[in-house]
């Protein structure tokens, strides 16, 4: 017994072991058995206001200025989130696309030219017909500079060579910028 | 007065040191052996999922980018996992009968989760943070390996403590342009051509390998 006992201290280190490693806390995503839906990640209560909510709001409601960020900002973002269907160039023909999602319009498209900004923030915000809400993957101020790339991407479409300078004509036909 | 050690008894004791040093000596190569193989460290395990997901389709030939869908890599510590509303974006239109989406259509008609098991996994006790490492240009290929070339998804690199010290000592060869953290073939990267770039960007973003090791920065 008495040996069985000089064991004890032993046991109980082992028995510690793992404690560090899986510490009894929720993890992000995972479960939470304290709730009822076994998820750690709960909703807010309906009706509660987060603190940056009405800083959320205020972005949605108004344009940023045009700046040369924001357009590249947009592009960065419109290749992450818009390219998979709409692909680079906006044309509607992205691989999501090709594996036969139904196509998007091009952003060309004239309806889409006079379209206001405000209208792709929109889409994005709300979606579009088979095209879900990206409300959760793209932040307002994000949703802004996509519509600012969009303008970019049009004008792109419809501007004849001829106007180019020599630079972005050689650029153009596969030569360096 | 008798003797108290008998004849053999200097042999016996040798014999003993160099047998404990043996012991000591092997049981150290092979626990060094033990915690540094896949059975402990899990890389190239792959784990069963609820659903088939491959990278490699996602990844590999649509070319998807990895912040569609793991959205707060750049902002916060974890990379995100997407809400199944981010697969039902193309699947409620692509494969909407296949049987292996099933528990995905399920999952949004009901709101439960996907149960999905995590692949890469830090012990409790280690806090990390990925949006700092996305911003100074540490790659996701790094860290997670060539997912676009994974049908099913596995653990690339041993996530223990001493992995993480390789690139905190010296982390200005593994430092990237942050524009492009979500490439994943670098095989073009000419390491030469670029022996500036890393101790440049660690300049710029101050950087310092004698803090890096400090405990207290993943210890907290």
């Amino acid at each position: 017994m008495r040996r069985l006992l000089l064991l004890l201290p032993l046991i109980l280190t082992l028995s510690s072991c793992d404690e560090m490693t899986h510490q009894p806390r929720y993890q992000a995503a995972g479960r939470g058995r304290l709730f009822p839906d076994g998820k750690a990640m709960q909703a807010p209560p309906e009706g509660t206001v987060a603190q940056d909510d009405p800083a959320r709001a205020a972005a949605l409601d108004e344009r940023p200025p045009m700046t040369l960020d924001l357009l590249k900002r947009g592009r960065q973002r419109y290749d992450i989130y818009c390219s998979p269907c709409h692909d680079v160039a906006g044309a509607g023909r992205g691989p999501v696309v090709a594996r036969g999602f139904p196509a998007p319009p091009s952003l060309d498209d004239p309806r889409l030219v006079r379209a206001p900004s405000r209208y792709f923030v929109e889409v994005i915000t709300q979606g579009h017909g088979v095209m879900y809400d990206h409300a959760d993957r793209v932040t307002p101020t994000d949703r802004w500079a996509i519509a600012a790339y969009i303008r970019a991407l049009q004008r792109s479409r419809s501007t004849p060579v001829d106007e180019l300078n020599a630079a972005d004509r050689a650029h153009l036909s596969g030569g360096t910028p | 007065m008798p003797q108290i050690f008998t004849a053999s008894a200097d042999t016996w004791l040798r014999a003993g040191v160099l047998l404990v040093g043996l012991g000591v000596l092997v049981t150290g190569v092979l626990w060094d052996g033990a915690i540094g193989s896949s059975a402990i460290t899990a890389v190239g395990w792959v784990r069963d999922q609820p659903v088939p997901f491959s990278h490699k389709h996602h990844v590999g030939d649509l070319g998807i980018d990895c912040r569609y869908c793991h959205t707060t890599v750049e902002t916060g510590p974890h990379a995100g996992f997407p809400a199944t509303h981010t697969c039902m974006t193309c699947h409620s239109q692509l494969w909407t009968g296949a049987a292996a989406l099933a528990p995905v259509r399920d999952s949004l008609a009901t709101g439960t989760p996907i149960a999905w098991q995590r692949v890469a996994r830090l012990p409790d006790y280690v806090q990390f943070n990925h949006s700092i490492h996305v911003a100074r240009g540490v790659p996701c290929v790094t860290c997670h390996g060539r997912v676009d070339q994974m049908p099913l998804m596995m653990r690339a690199q041993p996530f223990q403590m001493r992995w993480c010290l390789d690139c905190h000592r010296d982390p200005d060869p593994h430092l990237r342009p942050p524009d492009q953290v979500t490439r994943m073939d670098w095989s073009t990267w000419d390491r030469e051509g670029h022996a500036d770039y890393g101790p440049h960007q660690a300049a710029l973003f101050g950087i310092k390998p004698e803090r890096m090791t400090d405990c207290a920065l993943c210890h907290r």
